[in-house]
């Protein structure tokens, strides 16, 4: 059940110039939240944006009762939030959205993230690992822009099998998208499940390989909203129908999704 | 302040005409779903009443994303009426709202006279409690016609634009209905107490104002409207002097009851608006930013009016006139 918290920071830091890594203290989210899901913040107090922001979590602590959000700065509200430092307090929506699937028996996985779109997909790699321990080998397949950009490397390998990175101009790891890399290792790796989380024509993409090689795939989608729990129906996404396409929600349906329900477009 | 605070209770008790809430504050159509998203956070049974998302005939889609771009103080939205259409809200979505502990107000679009006739003897037939225990609160609490939506091509904004075709509209409505009729206004007019003449002379019961704004967001480095529809409605705080202007011309203008709504987000905006001529005030977009924010707003609204001596909330509407 989300709830309505105001919390205190407990720290802040700048992973790459403009992504900050925000560790807030929560029991309720670090007990109740399940990978995928995420959390709707109000960046500041006055009138400069109003809205809240959607964020996925990245990781919980359910001993210190603490969980982190990992964001970039993109415009004015994210900025704002780039401003609070430790002992500042923040107000949250949380956890919200349908979490990815967790499968009993992990069997060979893969994650696909580029940008920001790595961070739910720690989450993910952190519990799958956490349920099936060592025998669990994932292989993390990471797209940045450039080196400069290229975070939570250590932190990923600490879960996965490999790690594989890519970046625009080739400064670190294969040059060009990740998706060219995961389409490389796709067959030749047997992955039974693949998820993936990033802009829109990576995920296309990744769906199509999916697809090609017989891997089950999970998808997590953004999209722009009001409310965040599924009252304004602003953060429509289309899904197929048996007799063509209807409208689900981003923030109550998803953002997780399996790669046969939705219709993305470029 | 000493001799003001008394500790004495304030009757919230709000009479619109015939239709009788327990208090002044009501949630706005199409920012609160069908009542049981916000359930959690804020109980419908501590509400006036709540406002389902606007219903049409058939089934409709919506618009394509994306939706919504966030302006100053405010918002656009171009959401398009997506609703499931009034035979699946009437099967599907009216016994859980029948459940809640609050009076219900069903808000209707259509593109012609015959579909706001049919919508309106279509509901007729449900609007009755069906046993005791919904008595207080189940059925429908009444009408609200949207003659006023910004974000569909034809009908919607079209009806509410034209005193004519806006007092037809009512009176569709009315002939089909036994239950009280609320006209919404649309902003996007020159003349907003004629228009509130007009649905008067329709036989409207209340009034409510005001739905969005039309407006408009380029994005300066695609160059490109930011939403798909290009243009969509305005709310929140950017639009609370205008709503206020509005409320006040109307409450000189007609006799009828007023809702007045459009950017409250505390408790002193929902004082204004009532010092304005509104007899009870519908909460939005401040929901989105704080799902307690009407709660928030009653509690305030009550200790202003108890510090102050009042005894009915409702002694403060109009004091702002004459
Ligand atoms: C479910 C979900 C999870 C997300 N998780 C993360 C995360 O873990 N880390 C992270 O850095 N970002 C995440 N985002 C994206 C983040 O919400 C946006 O970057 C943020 O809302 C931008 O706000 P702003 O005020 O800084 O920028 P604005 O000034 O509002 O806009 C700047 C740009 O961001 C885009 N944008 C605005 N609002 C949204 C939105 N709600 N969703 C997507 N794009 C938007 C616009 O297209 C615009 O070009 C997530 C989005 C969703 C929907
Ligand atoms: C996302 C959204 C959807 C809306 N949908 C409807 C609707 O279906 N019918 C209607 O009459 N008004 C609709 N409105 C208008 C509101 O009910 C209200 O009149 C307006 O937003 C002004 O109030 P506010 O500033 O408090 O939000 C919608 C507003 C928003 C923001
Ligand atoms: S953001 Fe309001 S319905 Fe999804």
């Amino acid at each position: 059940m989300p709830e309505v918290l105001a919390e205190k920071v407990e720290s802040m830091e700048e992973l790459a110039r403009g992504v900050f890594r925000m560790r807030i203290k929560s029991g309720y989210i670090a007990e109740e939240a399940r990978p995928g899901q995420f959390v709707n913040i109000k960046c500041g107090d006055g009138m400069e944006v109003i809205l809240r922001r959607p964020i996925s979590i990245c990781s919980v602590d359910r001993d210190k009762g603490t969980f982190d959000v990992v964001f970039q700065v993109r415009g004015t509200g994210t900025a704002l939030l780039a401003q609070k430092r430790a002992g500042d307090m923040v107000d949250f929506i949380g956890p919200l959205g349908k979490a990815f699937h967790m499968p009993e028996n992990p069997g060979r996985i893969a994650v696909v993230g580029g940008g920001i779109g790595i961070f739910p997909l720690y989450f993910l790699l952190k519990e799958l690992k956490g349920v099936s321990g060592d025998i669990f080998t994932g292989d993390a397949f990471l797209g940045f822009r450039d080196s400069a950009s290229a975070i939570m490397l250590d932190d990923f390998r600490q879960l996965s099998g490999n790690v594989f990175i890519s970046t625009d101009d080739g400064s670190m790891g294969f040059k060009g998208t990740i998706v060219q890399l995961f389409g490389e290792k796709a067959a030749a790796n047997g992955y039974d499940l693949v998820y993936a989380c990033g802009p829109a024509p990576m995920m296309k993409k990744v769906i199509e390989l999916a697809d090609r090689n017989g891997i089950k795939c999970q998808v997590s989608l953004e999209q722009r909203m009001g409310c965040g729990i599924g009252a304004c129906l602003v953060c429509a996404c289309k899904t197929k129908k048996e007799d063509g396409w209807e409208y689900k929600h981003v923030c109550k349906d998803g953002p997780v999704f399996w790669s046969g329900e939705i219709i993305l477009e470029d | 302040m000493q001799e003001y605070s008394n500790g004495h209770q304030v009757d919230l008790t709000t009479r619109l005409g015939t239709l009788v809430l327990r208090n002044p504050v009501i949630t706005a159509s199409g920012t609160y779903g069908f009542g049981e998203e916000y359930a959690a956070y804020c109980s419908p049974s501590s509400l006036g009443a709540i406002t389902v998302k606007g219903i049409t005939p058939l089934p409709r889609l919506g618009n394509p994303v994306p939706r919504l771009a966030e302006t100053p103080a405010g918002l656009l939205n171009s959401v398009g009426l997506e609703n499931p259409g009034l035979e699946e809200f009437i099967n599907s979505y009216l016994p859980k709202l029948a459940q809640l502990d609050t009076a219900v107000i069903v808000n209707i679009s259509g593109f012609s006279l015959e579909d706001y006739s049919l919508m309106a003897s279509a509901l007729e037939e449900h609007s009755r409690p069906k046993n005791r225990d919904q008595a207080r609160s189940g059925g429908i609490a009444a009408l609200e016609v949207n003659i006023s939506c910004p974000n569909i091509k034809h009908g919607g904004m079209a009806f509410g634009t034209n005193p004519k075709s806006a007092e037809a509209v009512v009176q569709a409505v009315k002939r089909n209905t036994t239950l009280p009729v609320i006209a919404k206004l649309s902003p996007n007019v020159t003349d907003i107490a004629e228009m509130a003449k007009a649905v008067s002379s329709g036989g409207a019961d209340i009034i409510s104002l005001i739905n969005t704004l039309l407006g408009m967001s380029i994005d300066i480095r695609t160059q490109k409207p930011v939403l798909a529809n290009k243009m969509g409605g305005l709310s929140g705080p950017a639009i609370r002097p205008v709503a206020v202007r509005m409320v006040y011309q109307v409450y000189e203008a007609v006799e009828l009851p007023l809702i007045g709504m459009g950017g409250i987000a505390t408790w002193e905006d929902a004082v204004e608006f009532m010092l304005a001529g509104a007899s009870a005030v519908s909460i939005g977009t401040a929901n989105f930013v704080n799902p307690m924010a009407p709660l928030e707003i009653l509690k305030g609204l009550e200790d202003y009016c108890r510090q102050r001596g009042y005894h009915s909330v409702q002694e403060i509407v109009g004091l702002a006139h004459g």
